[in-house]
């Protein structure tokens, strides 16, 4: 089925006129008319102006003049700025907004040819593990338990609606982005390639800010060359974003085919949890063989304040979320409620426009600025996020790259994790530090637990060494031989 | 630190979100949870520590003080949920 392919395998079918980008585009149309209704994986599906993209694509590929991504389908989360398509962060509050522009990152995408399906669900301005706080309803995820089908699983969040949508075979790959964990959990939980690059490698120039020092767009693919294509188009120098690295894009389809013989793997012993599920820990084992038996050095390192990120993240976050989304007043776009003066309409605008998580992250952010509370709580985080660079540095004077489990469960029922906010932000643990500190990150499906739900393992690498982060990769994907499928997917069940 | 109630109400000013007084406890229970949680960082000693404001380890480029941008406002206003010409019309401030 075409809807089954990688995207390596669509754009060779592509140029070897074995279908055409309107074959391709229609049966992943097809498929999102057939599960989007149960998966709630795109708030808004763009069928004719997908069509006339894939239009375009057939043009090009008849002149010769394909591109990397020429005539290839993907979903966007909804937090890329897309011209002329509403855009809503997954909140009430943008309900109204069509952007008059066009994200970087999308207009990457768009430059190399690929063809947009729609925008994908996410927790409110991409806050939440489990696509739970949404504005536009819970995405379900498309894998089930063994022993308990009925039950229905969260796809992890923030990008919840890209994971369901890639891993339900709705799309061949998706945006997504990252300030805590928001590609690599969701990822880990689809059964997918999530990665996360280093800070500055994508623009966040047209990505809806939540915390700017944190958040990464990145992309969501079924094989780890795919995730290296997509990077590729989506990375490079933005002179609209003041954070845009000017670094070359290196060719990391090339990196996923090398060996990883003579590098050192760290194994960050501070990621061993109390209370780890016993097959994360055996996996994260069977990983490190893995890497071993493919000719790598395993060496123990240390990140002694591993402990510490998940708080200093709970407080760089907020206050960075605080004074970001002080734009949304219902003045110059986004839903307005009225009030009696400017003030109640400010504040009216903003109780009826934001959800639950979205009102205490702000509220938090708030506090640890206001006077009086600076210094005990958003100077002192800051100053364990040096930290917390500082241990990654010092580790990567010993290692080419760390191997970590990339959550510390598998996906968890909707619902579940809702009794107060903090059981939520555990989720992040392992994925937290690498965007306190910046370092290109990676999630690999690597295995399944009791229940036959996918498991994930995180590759950190250096800064802007995403090449050697590509390598290991693709070595423990090699490995893995992870082949297990979803049970809602195109041509599956559903 | 606990917050009590005033202090929920002052946030919640101060970030420009009306809070009905039924969910003042709630959010106090809440913030406080989260905030009770954040005290772990007491632990650390961060003394001579210079703080980090991201993971990017680069200088802020600098360019010409020029207009590089804008002449469109039917584009800048498009969003606005009320417009009076090319200004965005907000209730009446000033008496």
């Amino acid at each position: 089925m075409l809807t089954d392919l990688t995207i390596e395998q669509a754009r060779a079918g592509l140029r070897a006129g074995e279908f055409t980008a309107v074959d391709l585009t229609m049966a992943h149309l097809h498929a999102i008319e057939v599960l989007n209704p149960r998966l709630n994986a795109f708030i808004d599906v763009r069928h004719d102006r997908a069509l006339d993209q894939a239009r375009a694509a057939d043009a090009a590929l008849a002149a010769g003049e394909a591109r990397a991504l020429t005539g290839i389908p993907l979903a966007i989360k909804d937090l890329f700025c897309t011209a002329g398509v509403r855009t809503t962060a997954g909140s009430r509050i943008l309900e109204p907004f069509v952007p008059p522009y066009e994200s970087t990152v999308t207009a990457n995408l768009l430059r190399d040819g690929a063809v947009f399906l729609g925008k994908t669900n996410m927790d409110e301005f991409a806050m939440g593990s489990s696509n739970m706080t949404s504005a536009y309803g819970p995405v379900e995820n498309p894998w089930k338990r063994r022993q308990d089908a009925a039950a229905v699983l969260v796809p992890g969040g923030s990008s919840g609606g890209s994971a369901a949508a890639v891993a339900a075979r709705l799309a061949l790959g998706a945006t997504g982005t990252d300030t805590g964990g928001s590609i690599r959990q969701p990822a880990s939980f689809c059964g997918l390639v999530g990665v996360k690059p280093t800070y500055g490698r994508c623009s966040r120039w047209g990505v809806v800010a939540f915390a700017s020092s944190l958040d990464h767009p990145g992309p969501f693919s079924r094989t780890v060359r795919d995730g290296a294509i997509l990077l590729g188009s989506m990375a490079g120098f933005d002179p609209k974003d003041s954070t845009s690295a000017e670094m070359p894009v290196p060719d990391w389809e090339a990196a996923c085919a090398r060996s990883v013989k003579g590098l050192r793997i760290g194994v960050p012993r501070e990621y061993r949890m109390d209370g780890m599920p016993a097959e994360i820990e055996a996996l994260w084992r069977q990983g490190l063989d893995w890497l071993r038996d493919a000719g790598a050095e395993i060496v123990d390192v240390s990140l002694p304040h591993t402990k510490y990120g998940l708080a200093a993240y709970y407080v760089v976050a907020p206050a960075e979320a605080s004074s970001n989304l002080a734009r949304y007043d219902g003045v110059r776009f986004g839903a307005r409620t009225d009030g009696s003066d400017l003030r109640d309409l400010y504040e009216r605008t903003r109780a009826s426009g934001f959800g639950d998580e979205v009102r205490r992250r702000i509220m938090i952010g708030t506090y640890v600025l206001s006077a009086g509370y600076y210094d005990a709580y958003y100077l002192r985080a800051q100053k364990v996020r040096a930290l917390i660079l500082k241990d990654f540095t010092d580790a990567f004077g010993q290692v080419d790259a760390l191997l970590t489990p990339t959550a510390p469960s598998a996906a968890f029922g909707q619902g579940e994790k809702m009794d107060d906010p903090i059981t939520m932000y555990l989720n992040d643990v392992f994925t937290v530090p690498a965007n306190l500190a910046g370092v290109p990150g990676i999630s690999v499906p690597a295995g399944l637990d009791p229940n036959g739900l996918p498991l994930g393992l995180q590759v950190l690498a250096k800064p802007f060494d995403e090449a050697t982060m590509f390598t290991v990769a693709a070595a423990l994907e090699r490995a893995a031989g992870f082949e297990a499928l979803p049970t809602l997917r195109a041509g599956g069940e559903g | 630190m606990s917050l009590d109630p005033a202090t929920v109400r002052r946030i919640a000013t101060l970030a420009r979100i009306r809070v009905e007084e039924a969910e003042v406890a709630t959010l106090q229970n809440e913030l406080n949870g989260i905030l009770s949680w954040i005290e772990q960082l007491n632990e650390v000693n961060v003394d001579g520590v210079a703080p980090l404001t991201g993971g990017a380890q680069m200088t802020l480029r600098l360019r010409e003080d020029v207009v590089t941008d804008g002449g469109y406002p039917d584009q800048v206003l498009g969003n606005a949920p009320d417009r009076i010409g090319d200004f965005f019309a907000v209730p009446k401030v000033v008496e």
